[in-house]
């Protein structure tokens, strides 16, 4: 997401003298534009209708990558991604700046606080008209701010391509909102919605496995599941007696410790349908807790198919749908293992 | 409300059912029994699972629950004829299913019918983890087990006090310590306690001579029955763990014990019945998911025993899990309020998948 790309962005502000001139860009957009057509024709596709993810698709076709880190591997983006936006010089030849607000130091904040302040005074002056004529009513259209956040700081700052401080920050999104309560504010909902950014509904990321039917007519889904590195696959087949098979055997002897059945029983427990279903599964990779971990996952998402969206998403807020991240951390040299370091010896 | 009902009934019936063993049927699947503390004490010195002889201490009773398989079994008894070779039962099953827990019940509807019991615990317990291996003073090839075999026939003798003054020895056999004609069988189980040396032979000849009677007098004083009962059959052909002199593994056979046992497994006499279990968990080189006779065994025990009546023992069905919980929240073993609600025994029906050993692991720290 862009607020990971916005923490690894260098001190714009530092940046010193303009790298890359305007020209350069330019240039470098024009060169693009044209590489891009060339690279559609090469893959025999229309060149009017290549997109990002086409021209992506083939820069991973034509040098294929054997390298683990993604942003290492070769690349083909527009210029305006690629190359940091940078402040142009803001002064003249003979040193006199351009913008009024140049000696504030931070030239692009303080004039968007001016903008904002101009709205809000635009507003004041939209209500005293209204009063006059006798036309003022509290109840006027509102704007919609349901399912959307402020734009983080990083974000701001990115689009004023400044650093600006968190008090600096929280006194803009206090400007924000004072011109929100304004009763006229819809005038300038355009505006305002700019600074806010929409947050997409978390549960509707998850595909939900595909409900099949037996030839009888038992319904059953497939689901895979993964943890540390055990590779777990299920059938969860509807109308049984709560049966677990895992690799051919029974789970009472696959997992003897109560911990591992535990994890098991977990997502049956929840959604409450223990003794409905019949499991079927193979797992491989691992130990035993991880194997687990990786069952239970594949029963959750299995289970998606047979259940609400509502119950989906407290399935989401009890943590039964996330993969765990954690992995096996590397050795490095100099050390015994991962964290452990050789003996400390004074001299 | 059903459950209710169910817990009043089997409270009530818990205490009716004493051992009378006429009247269990079909009917009374999945309810308790209790053993009379008495019958605990002569009959199953040794011959309990540990965990259940715990729960006999805990609860300060010993019930038995009463199980499709221990019927099955007990009626064949009940029907056999007895003056034909004696018939061979298997009881098999997977780990924790209730094999030693059947083979005991029947035992004991044996010995409240007046039974010789020749009972051996856990056959696997003689062939490994064995002190003290003598060469055999009667045999050159054998090895003797002084301490477990002693400690063997002290137990027979509990079981068995009131045939001890009744069977009359027929013959003698030759040893350096002769046993005259006429002797009661008491004598010479003493002197097989007494001197250890020479007591693997003592249970060596005390079961020759039971096979020789067992058919023998229909009626009158010496008329018996014999039931022969052995848990962990599979020891008596699998490997052993021991250890010659010359550090060479010892086979089964060599193992004077052993070799009794094995004689007696063959129905080359009448009058009795053989009933066995096999067992996993104690035996030796097997992988954990064997568990049928065929596997257990091996070829050369499966070709022994054959013919055979296989009975098998599974996990409980939702009426005897039903009945086993209601037991424990009857005797306040299940302390935590959640195991008491739906919820809690949803959880524990699945996470023992309604394994009787597994289940009473779990309900022990509830």
């Amino acid at each position: 997401s862009c607020s990971v790309v916005m923490l690894l962005r260098k001190n714009l502000a530092a940046a010193g003298p303009q790298k890359f001139t305007q020209e350069f860009i330019d240039k470098q957009v024009e060169e693009f534009e044209v590489g891009k057509r060339h690279l559609a024709n090469m893959m025999g596709e229309d060149p009017e209708t290549f997109t990002q993810e086409d021209i992506d698709r083939s820069i991973a076709y034509l040098f294929p990558s054997g390298l683990f880190e993604k942003r290492a591997r070769p690349v083909m983006k527009h210029p305006e991604e690629i190359f940091p936006k940078q402040t142009a010089i803001q002064w003249d030849a003979e040193g006199r700046p351009f913008h009024f607000l140049f000696y504030t130091g931070k030239q692009s904040y303080y004039s968007l606080l001016h903008d904002v302040y101009e709205k809000i005074l635009a507003i004041e002056r939209h209500q005293d008209k209204m009063r006059n004529k006798g036309l003022f009513t509290s109840d006027t259209k509102q704007i919609l701010l349901t399912g959307s956040r402020w734009l983080l700081k990083e974000e701001i700052e990115e689009n004023l391509v400044e650093n600006i401080s968190v008090q600096d920050y929280m006194r803009l999104i206090q400007l924000m909102e004072l011109l929100l309560s304004m009763p006229y504010c819809s005038l300038e909902e355009e505006f305002i919605l700019k600074f806010r950014k929409q947050l997409e509904v978390q549960s509707s990321k998850y595909e939900i496995p595909a409900l099949q039917y037996d030839p009888q007519g038992v319904a059953f889904s497939f689901a895979d599941g993964r943890r540390k590195s055990a590779k777990a696959s299920i059938t969860l087949r509807d109308s049984g007696s709560g049966n677990i098979t895992i690799n051919g055997r029974n789970y009472l002897y696959y997992f003897p410790v109560l911990q591992n059945r535990e994890q098991l029983m977990f997502p049956l427990l929840f959604v409450g349908m223990s003794g409905r279903f019949d499991i079927e599964g193979s797992v491989e990779g691992s130990g035993h807790s991880a194997q687990a971990g990786a069952l239970r996952l594949a029963i959750s998402r299995a289970l998606l198919s047979f259940v609400s969206e509502g119950e989906v998403e407290k399935m989401r807020q009890a943590g039964l749908l996330t993969a765990d991240p954690r992995i096996r951390e590397r050795k490095k040299p100099g050390q015994e293992g991962a964290r452990k370091k050789f003996t400390w010896k004074k001299r | 409300m059903l459950v209710f009902f169910l817990f009043c009934f089997l409270y009530k019936s818990r205490l009716s059912l004493q051992y009378d063993h006429e009247k269990i049927s079909e009917r009374h699947t999945g309810q308790y029994y209790t053993l009379p503390a008495a019958h605990i004490q002569k009959l199953f010195p040794h011959g309990l699972p540990p965990r259940f002889q715990l729960q006999i201490k805990t609860f300060n009773e010993g019930c038995v629950m009463v199980r499709p398989p221990a019927l099955e079994l007990i009626s064949y008894l009940k029907k056999a004829d007895y003056s034909k070779p004696p018939l061979r039962y298997i009881l098999y099953g997977d780990v924790g299913t209730g094999k030693t827990m059947c083979l005991s019940h029947a035992l004991h509807y044996c010995y409240t019918q007046g039974w010789l019991i020749v009972h051996i615990s856990d056959a696997h317990l003689w062939v490994k983890n064995c002190k003290e291996l003598l060469p055999s003073s009667s045999r050159p090839s054998r090895f003797d087990q002084p301490i477990q075999a002693s400690q063997w026939l002290k137990n027979f003798k509990i079981t068995n006090e009131r045939f001890l003054s009744k069977v009359q020895l027929g013959y003698v056999w030759t040893k350096r310590e002769r046993t005259e004609k006429g002797q009661p069988l008491g004598e010479l189980v003493d002197q097989g306690v007494n001197r250890m040396k020479s007591s693997s032979d003592v249970v060596g000849a005390v079961l020759r001579e039971l096979r020789l009677q067992a058919g023998g007098a229909t009626e009158g004083e010496g008329a018996f029955k014999l039931a022969v009962a052995v848990d962990g059959l599979n020891a008596l052909w699998g490997k052993t763990s021991l250890k010659k002199e010359d550090r060479t593994m010892c086979e089964p056979e060599e193992l004077t014990l052993i070799h009794n046992v094995r004689k007696m497994m063959k129905n080359n006499w009448s009058g009795g019945a053989i009933l066995t279990a096999l067992s996993q968990t104690g035996s030796l080189f097997k992988p954990q998911s064997a568990y049928l006779p065929s596997e257990l065994l091996g070829e050369e025990g499966f070709d022994n025993m054959e013919p055979f009546v296989p009975v098998s023992v599974s996990n409980y069905n939702e009426k005897e899990f039903e009945s086993c919980y209601l037991y424990y929240l009857d005797r306040n073993w299940l302390q935590h309020s959640h195991s008491r609600s739906e919820e809690g025994k949803k959880e524990l029906i699945f996470l023992s998948n309604k394994n009787p050993s597994i289940l009473e692991r779990l309900c022990a720290f509830l």
